[in-house]
């Protein structure tokens, strides 16, 4: 193994019930106190537990670690721990060159070999290119729990703390925080400390006795923005947001969903959410969910409902009748891969045509996205600033790979955000236009703004119910045109231009870290327009796109974005695009910039 | 604050569009009449509606009214009682609104027992669409879409409500206003979710459906006015009911229990002609009422700050 880096790349890899993702948010956080970079992304599968031993059950974890700043989790796993053949197999198409792989010596019997559907000969052929240890994990965990008065089975539960300690130790971090934080994962639970602290110790000590190379940096530690930061996944960033919002406005928020992969971490986010505003319903079916954000709004609240895959083709019927009934509201897609059930726990764009173009008949409404894990924090502000401001449902687009990878965050100052303004009854009639397209909120309550609303056509200022040919015409008209003023709005764009006008990359979303890494080290070889506005873009995007002789757009997709450019723009846009249920590596973006340039 | 209102206060200047002899009328105006006997205003009620004919209620009623989309609107309904509990909301759906394309919303908003009065207009054909068969139509009723009669089994509205656990399920007829309004009243003082069928005559698809027992002339006879403690007696000579309940208790069964489920089922199950239509109120218990903490207070920004830090958080200098 090399042994100096830029950055680290650590994969943990175990059955889903052998307890990886803990252990890996245990060393990220500690990595991360720590004050170095860390990137997480997290690997599950489908089945909560599938059959032990075998690549269908296989989870986890991806870190990244740098004193550098990082953008991705990394593509090449320079560190791989391995508990079983088939964790192994699992990841053997991933590893860097010379990578350094620690396997579990208990569990690599024959018959381990064969529930992977592999031969133990294999690891000659990885043996010959990479540095293989084999540690007795299991045994070693036991026997230091030994003075325990715990069972057996209980005992080996343990044996990932062990391989916490171990990596600790490889990673010259400090045994005492990893010990703090313990404790505080585990207060109130003082048996279950006692045996984790003890089996981590062990693992500690164990790679210490064995004097294991350590890798190390590089570079001198730099980071380009001080502060205080946190580490923080997509989830978690949007629960912050809505508890930012409700609390700085003293004013609740009603969200509604019904569970489904990936996106229903952000309902396990808001249920523990109550005391700072956020009001839960766990509703029987995703129709419901919208359908009682829309009672919410009309009631004169915030609401929101999140989904994903399939879910968000129920969503489409509640999304024109918040349209036409003009009432604020955000819906959040977690995209996943697939079409139908398909990937459930893997990540992909392709739901932006959906979002753009899913329902019948005209039915504008604007479509957001993410660039980060942390960045969900003020994609959700500003997807409710836009929803109460135009009065509208919006869209925000995430994926499974937002949702669950994690990244460090600069903790803001809540009364610095600019939030959403909430004011009722500007006008008597309900919809008469406002001087921005919108319309007034007028909640039950008040009885000088009695109204009724529908999803049959509105006339007038009072939106009564109308058949009338030519005010259909105008009130079309008139609900595209609430998103030619949110484009007058957009003013900050992601834009990175080079001086040489041969190439722009355009890209949306999640691919945002990876595309940094890439657009980096090209040197300002190309210019670079990462998009967060999808419906309506940006209207600065006409002059810049049409400046260039070669413009490519990255997605995960077949290519929504790229149509939309190309129709609109009339430009020879090149889609670089993949639906592999994975984000891009840089290696495949490298490949495919190189066939147009360089 | 409770005042006196008439009937008018209720109504508004909205064309109503309802084919000439349908029961919707007859609704409407008992509706707006028991708002008005109710003694609150306006800005204290919220009806929302799916769609079918019924859907069209709220645009005729002066007050804040949603008219949503098929089936959804005891989804919507649960948004807005959620969030606005002191609001009053009321539900106008119908059969197929319902009991077809929203049943699944219908059995949760029962279950959770939000407090909400739910109006399900049963005309037992789809009547905007212009008279297919819905889920309540008879077998060998005849429709556009069941030229040869229907061959699907309806579904019983009142023991579907009763086994998804309503704490509140009644009946009551377009024909005799009087009766609906005293309901309505029942429903309204009801603390959880009150379900009340209610017998509406489609004039132009399913004319004179329930003629044979709703009309003033008939009702005497055919109609069992279910009351609370009362004996359950009906027809001309007032008979005690003995043949409608079959239990080794005659006298103690004779005698209406609303907190008796089984009595309920049992009640609900009467067909006619073979025996008289009850109606009023079938079921009433107290059970545990879903709603969200909204009069709690939220917290401050140093709370806000914690929650930011919580886990752990670090300086970087």
């Amino acid at each position: 193994m090399q042994q100096e880096h830029d950055f680290l790349v650590i994969r943990l890899c175990g059955d889903s019930g052998d307890g990886i993702q803990l252990i890996g948010e245990q060393l990220m956080m500690n990595a991360a106190i720590s004050g170095l970079e860390v990137r997480a992304l997290p690997d599950f599968p489908a089945e909560i537990r599938a059959p032990a031993g075998t690549v269908s059950g296989i989870s986890g974890i991806q870190l990244a670690i740098s004193n550098q700043r990082i953008e991705t989790a990394g593509d090449k796993v320079n560190i791989l721990i391995a508990l079983n053949p088939a964790a192994l197999v699992h990841s053997l198409n991933d590893l860097a060159p010379n990578a350094l792989i620690y396997l579990n010596e208990c569990q690599f019997s024959e018959k381990d070999w064969q529930k992977a559907k592999a031969q133990a000969s294999l690891l000659d052929e990885i043996s010959a290119k990479n540095q293989v240890i084999f540690v007795p994990m299991i045994k070693k965990t036991l026997s230091a729990l030994e003075a325990l008065d715990i069972k057996a089975t209980q005992a080996k539960r343990c044996k990932n703390f062990f391989i916490l300690g171990m990596l600790i130790w490889l990673l010259e971090l400090s045994i005492e925080k990893s010990g703090q934080l313990l404790e505080k994962k585990f207060q109130n639970k003082a048996s279950i400390l006692e045996s984790n602290q003890l089996a981590m110790l062990a693992g500690y000590h164990y790679g210490m006795t064995q004097d294991w190379q350590r890798p190390y940096f590089l570079q001198e530690a730099s980071h380009l923005d001080l502060g205080e930061y946190r580490q923080i996944n997509g989830a978690e960033a949007i629960g912050l947001a809505l508890a930012t919002i409700a609390s700085r406005l003293q004013h609740r928020i009603f969200v509604s969903g019904y569970p489904i992969t990936p996106s229903s971490v952000i309902l396990h986010e808001c249920a523990k959410l109550s005391h700072f505003g956020i009001d839960l319903l766990q509703a029987e079916d995703e129709i419901a969910a919208i359908c009682a954000c829309l009672g919410a709004a009309f009631g004169g609240h915030l609401a929101l409902t999140t989904t994903s895959g399939p879910g968000f083709d129920l969503k489409m019927e509640g999304l024109g009748l918040g349209v036409v009934s003009e009432l604020p509201m955000v819906v959040i897609d977690v995209q996943r891969a697939g079409a139908s059930t398909g990937l459930p726990t893997k990540t992909s764009q392709a739901d932006l045509r959906q979002a753009m173009y899913g329902r019948h008949n005209e039915s504008p409404v604007p479509v957001i996205a993410a660039k980060s894990p942390a960045d969900c924090f003020y994609t959700i502000i500003e997807a409710f600033r836009i929803a109460v401001e135009m009065m509208t449902p919006v869209v925000v687009l995430l994926d499974a790979y937002l949702m669950n990878a994690s990244e460090p965050w600069k903790i803001p100052d809540p009364s610095q955000l600019i939030l959403p303004h909430i004011e009722f009854y500007k006008e008597i009639e309900p919809f008469k236009r406002l001087s921005n397209g919108s319309r007034s909120w007028n909640p039950p309550g008040h009885a000088d703004y009695i109204h009724q609303l529908g999803g049959l056509e509105k006339q007038g200022d009072w939106g009564k119910v109308s058949y009338d040919s030519d005010n259909h015409e105008k009130m079309v008209e008139l609900r595209h045109h609430k998103l030619s003023v949110i484009q007058e709005q957009i003013v900050d764009i992601d834009w990175r231009e080079s001086d040489d006008k041969k190439a722009l990359l355009v890209s949306w979303g999640s691919t945002h870290g990876v595309m940094k890494t890439i657009v980096d080290s090209l040197d300002n070889a190309v210019s670079w327009l990462h998009l967060r506005h999808l419906q309506p873009l940006p209207k600065q995007l006409a002059d810049i796109i049409v400046q260039y002789e070669t413009v490519m757009v990255f997605e995960l997709n077949s290519g929504h974005l790229c149509d939309v450019l190309r129709s609109e723009f009339l430009v020879d846009a090149k889609s670089i695009h993949q639906s592999n249920g994975k984000p891009f590596s840089s290696e495949f973006l490298l490949d495919n910039i190189r066939k147009y340039i360089l | 604050m409770k005042t006196n209102f008439t009937k008018d206060v209720f109504a508004n200047q909205n064309e109503v569009r309802w084919c000439p002899g349908c029961g919707d009328y007859a609704i409407l105006s008992a509706l707006q009449k028991t708002f008005a006997e109710l003694g609150l205003p306006p800005t204290e009620h919220a009806i929302v509606s799916g769609i079918g004919c019924s859907g069209r209620l709220p645009y005729y009623m002066n007050t804040f009214g949603y008219h949503t989309i098929h089936g959804r609107a005891t989804a919507v309904a649960t948004g807005l009682k959620l969030t606005r509990p002191q609001l009053n909301v009321w539900i106008i759906t119908g059969d197929g609104d319902a009991l077809s394309i929203g049943a699944n919303h219908l059995m949760h908003l029962l279950r959770r027992n939000i407090n909400v009065n739910i109006l399900m207009f049963n005309n037992q054909v789809y009547g905007l669409t212009k008279g297919q068969f819905s889920p309540t139509s008879k077998i060998g009723q005849v429709t556009k879409t069941s030229p040869e009669g229907v061959a699907q089994n309806p579904v019983n509205p009142l023991q579907f409500a009763l086994g998804c656990g309503a704490s509140f399920v009644a009946r009551a007829l377009d024909k005799d206003p009087a009766h609906l309004s005293e309901v309505l009243q029942a429903a309204y003082a009801h603390q959880g979710c009150s379900f009340i069928e209610i017998y509406q005559d489609c004039h132009v698809f399913n004319a004179g459906a329930f003629d044979a027992f709703s009309t003033k002339t008939q009702r005497a006879e055919h109609v069992l006015y279910l009351q609370s403690g009362q004996k359950l007696c009906y027809g001309e000579n007032k008979g005690l009911g003995e043949g409608l309940i079959k239990t080794a208790d005659i006298q103690e069964a004779c005698i209406h229990h609303l907190d008796d489920f089984e009595q309920a089922m049992r009640l609900s199950r009467l067909s006619f002609p073979d025996f008289p239509v009850p109606v009023g109120v079938f079921y009433q218990s107290e059970k545990n009422i879903y709603t969200h903490p909204t009069h709690q207070e939220i917290a401050d920004e140093n709370e806000l700050n914690a929650l930011y830090r919580k886990g752990a958080s670090w300086n970087r200098t």
